[in-house]
């Protein structure tokens, strides 16, 4: 007796649109390059005068971060007032006691204004789903980043920066290096890579820093740098948290950086055409030595602005998945 | 209620204390079990006609969490019309159970409720707060049946030898939940390949093996008489079996959670399946149903934890873990029955005569001249537990699933506490 099945993915309508956006894990292959896709017919839009197109006039969009971020939020905003919606910013210091109920009258109380999207970002792991559970049939959920979980955004910005260094993702071997323990950006990034077809995903790290089973996800653990980067053509470095220090995961910055961090020394076995990517925000000297964050294999950059696009896009399919998916 | 001039007529009578396993009469004079027989004589007694139901022993509960003594009337009731007259209440309510008021104030409402026995174990150490002992001989005498520090195992290793020493001083019984707090510390799931893809922090099993470990070794060097709640992993079967083999002699549980459910129920975060131990792989779900199966966990429980809805309405690792189960505890046993995994008479001895065996109290059995504790099942209907919940608690996965099993008539010391159609 399990819930397997009982658990639809939520995030689909009925004809397999998006009516959420919450995790990459479930969705399919055709999904994920329509996502791409839309995503670029958006990129162009970022370099007209006007930088508007109309998709969602007259939709309202939360963003509800109970997490600090400037980054993302920014970007998230950005995607909405270039679709032309109304975008509201709620940042909520999660108080100590009763989350669950003032977390359930927030979200009723948002609703009654009308809210078309929620686009949310949270500490815990989850929170989008119980979020998504709650709210109105056509109100749409957007992850921002949740706990441990995903921040299936961010993955698809990077999956847009890969296709358009690399033109697809065959034949690819991808890196991700750090801190994959508690990375949410890893284990989208990992669900895209693995749909899209990518031929190896490599995780490399302290076995400190190493979920259990994590081969499950389909890729190939390395704990030593060097091994793991060889012939790579894709090399993704995670931020490294301090905190990670104060609680036994690792002995000092320097030594991470001595063993995982990436200098031009130790790219040299990756393919020569090999790129760098980063989530951000970069600790310089940390997870990744300044002279390749700021050096030509370095796409970093450009991953912001796809950012946008690809923000866009996943808004886009979200509120038209939810006008069609027959709301009654 | 009365008590109860009562002949339960033709059923098949399942009693796992003495094997006995036949059709016949049982009859109830002023609350006694009087006799068992065939055909029994019993003038102006009222008449329960239990042909093609089982007549059983009032099923034993050991281990029941009650948010409160006001939550005792509900949940007493609740544990009635699941056949439950025996229910062993965890010191971890509000308040602690580390004060004879406490202890009168449980027993007083229980009483008052009339529906099923309260069996309360007093806090190992004050407020539970794993530092300084509590008052075990006062808490016993007031009517404690053992002593636990509940959910909130005592991490300190001399601290927890001392409360082991000092118990067996007096020959009091000790329940421990095995959980090194070190390793379990921010988990809500079972540290495996479902919580590595929801991102949820993990509760390795070895924060509980560690625990056992070192639990078994203090009980062997003691020499406490020592019960084990909630066993949740493989690897504590292990520790267990090498433990009796050593000759350390020590009693332990299951929840029936942990017989049905894996950790692939967690899927789409539903925070109904967040419970304390984790659901866990499925291997483990495996090696607890083995070891009831064979007797090496003595008995099944129904861990009961009752709560209102707010403390399962949030992102999954912000719920309160646990399942209002009192009332389902019969039922799913007989689903492992007719799966195939427990034979019936094991089963029935996991909540009855084993249960009690845990407890140190001569309880679940059929034994003519005691108080009767009686419970009558029809074993060919089924039910849908929603359709007729009395907890207060509504957080159970259970509610919309057809079960077999329908308790038909309870009695508790010698009173009718549950009668349906």
């Amino acid at each position: 007796m399990t819930a397997e099945d009982t658990s639809p993915d939520v995030q689909l309508t009925d004809d397999h649109r998006l009516r959420h956006f919450l995790s990459i894990d479930g969705l399919n292959r055709p999904l994920l390059e329509e996502i791409l896709d839309t995503a670029a017919s958006f990129v162009e839009v970022g370099d007209r005068s006007i930088k508007k197109v109309p998709l969602l006039r007259g939709k309202t969009v939360v963003n509800l971060f109970f997490e600090p971020s400037t980054r993302t939020r920014t970007t998230f905003e950005l995607a909405a007032q270039r679709l032309s919606a109304d975008v509201l910013n709620i940042d909520i210091a999660r108080s100590a006691t009763s989350k669950g109920e003032s977390l359930m009258d927030m979200l009723w109380n948002l609703e009654a204004m009308a809210s078309d999207m929620f686009v949310v970002r949270h500490s815990d792991s989850g929170a989008p789903y119980f979020i998504a559970s709650q709210v109105t049939p056509n109100v749409a959920v957007i992850n921002a980043g949740d706990g441990r979980h995903a921040h299936p955004t961010q993955a698809m910005l990077d999956m847009y920066t890969i296709r358009h260094y690399k033109g697809g993702f065959e034949n690819l071997r991808v890196a991700i290096v750090g801190d994959i323990l508690h990375s949410r950006v890893a284990r989208s990034q990992i669900h895209a890579l693995r749909i899209l077809g990518a031929s190896e995903i490599r995780v490399i790290g302290p076995r400190t820093l190493l979920p259990v089973d994590i081969e499950g996800l389909g890729v190939q653990v390395y704990t030593d740098l060097e091994q793991g980067l060889r012939d790579a053509d894709v090399v993704i470095a995670l931020r490294l948290q301090k905190e990670r220090m104060d609680s036994a995961l690792l002995p000092s910055e320097s030594e991470f950086f001595r063993l995982y961090g990436l200098d031009e020394h130790r790219l040299r076995v990756c393919h020569p055409d090999a790129i760098v990517m980063h989530p951000g925000p970069i600790n310089r000297g940390v997870e990744i030595a300044p002279e390749v964050a700021d050096g030509e294999r370095s796409v970093i950059l450009h991953q912001v602005t796809f950012g946008i696009a690809v923000r866009m896009a996943v808004m886009s399919m979200c509120i038209s998945g939810q006008e069609g998916g027959g709301v009654l | 209620m009365s008590q109860a001039h009562l002949l339960i007529r033709k059923g098949r009578i399942i009693d796992p204390a003495s094997g006995r396993d036949e059709i016949m009469d049982l009859l109830i004079e002023k609350g006694r079990l009087a006799r068992l027989g065939a055909s029994l004589d019993a003038p102006g007694a009222e008449i329960f006609d239990a042909e093609g139901m089982w007549v059983l022993p009032g099923l034993v509960d050991t281990c029941v969490r009650l948010p409160s003594p006001s939550s005792i009337a509900s949940e007493t009731r609740a544990a009635a019309s699941g056949g439950i007259t025996h229910l062993c209440v965890m010191p971890d309510g509000n308040p602690v159970t580390d004060s004879t008021a406490v202890v009168r104030l449980l027993r007083e409402q229980a009483m008052k409720a009339g529906f099923a026995r309260v069996l309360p174990l007093g806090a190992l150490t004050q407020g539970l707060n794993g530092e300084q002992l509590a008052e075990m001989r006062t808490l016993t005498d007031a009517g404690c049946i053992g002593l636990s520090n509940a959910g909130r195992p005592v991490q300190d290793s001399l601290t927890f030898k001392r409360c082991l020493e000092y118990a067996a001083t007096f020959d009091l019984p000790v329940m421990l939940r095995p959980e090194d707090s070190s390793l379990s510390s921010g988990g809500c799931a079972h540290e495996g390949p479902v919580a590595t893809r929801l991102g949820l922090p993990g509760i390795p099993a070895l924060a509980e093996t560690i625990d056992m470990a070192r639990a078994l070794l203090v009980i062997e060097q003691v020499g406490v008489r020592a019960h084990i709640h909630q066993l949740s992993c493989a690897g504590s079967v292990a520790l267990l079996r090498q433990a009796r083999e050593a000759g350390i002699s020590v009693t332990a549980d299951v929840s029936i959670h942990h017989l049905l459910l894996d950790e692939s129920a967690l899927a789409n975060y539903d925070s109904r399946f967040h419970v304390r131990p984790p659901l866990r792989s499925t291997a483990d779900r495996q090696a607890l149903l083995a070891a009831v199966a064979d007797g090496t966990i003595d008995a099944v429980c129904s861990q009961h934890s009752p709560m209102g809805s707010a403390s399962k309405a949030a992102p999954f690792p912000d719920t309160q873990p646990g399942i209002a189960g009192i009332e389902t505890l019969l039922p799913l046993l007989l689903k492992l029955v007719e799966d195939g995994d427990i034979s019936l008479l094991r089963a029935l001895d996991a909540i009855t005569a084993s249960a009690g065996r845990c407890l140190g109290q001569p309880i679940g059995m059929l034994e003519p001249g005691r108080m009767a504790h009686v419970c009558v099942v029809d074993p060919t209907r089924q039910q849908r537990p929603g359709d007729d919940w009395l907890s207060r608690g509504l957080n159970s996965p259970w509610l919309e699933t057809m079960l077999p099993g329908i308790v038909r008539l309870t009695v508790c010391d010698g009173r009718v506490t549950w009668l349906s159609d």
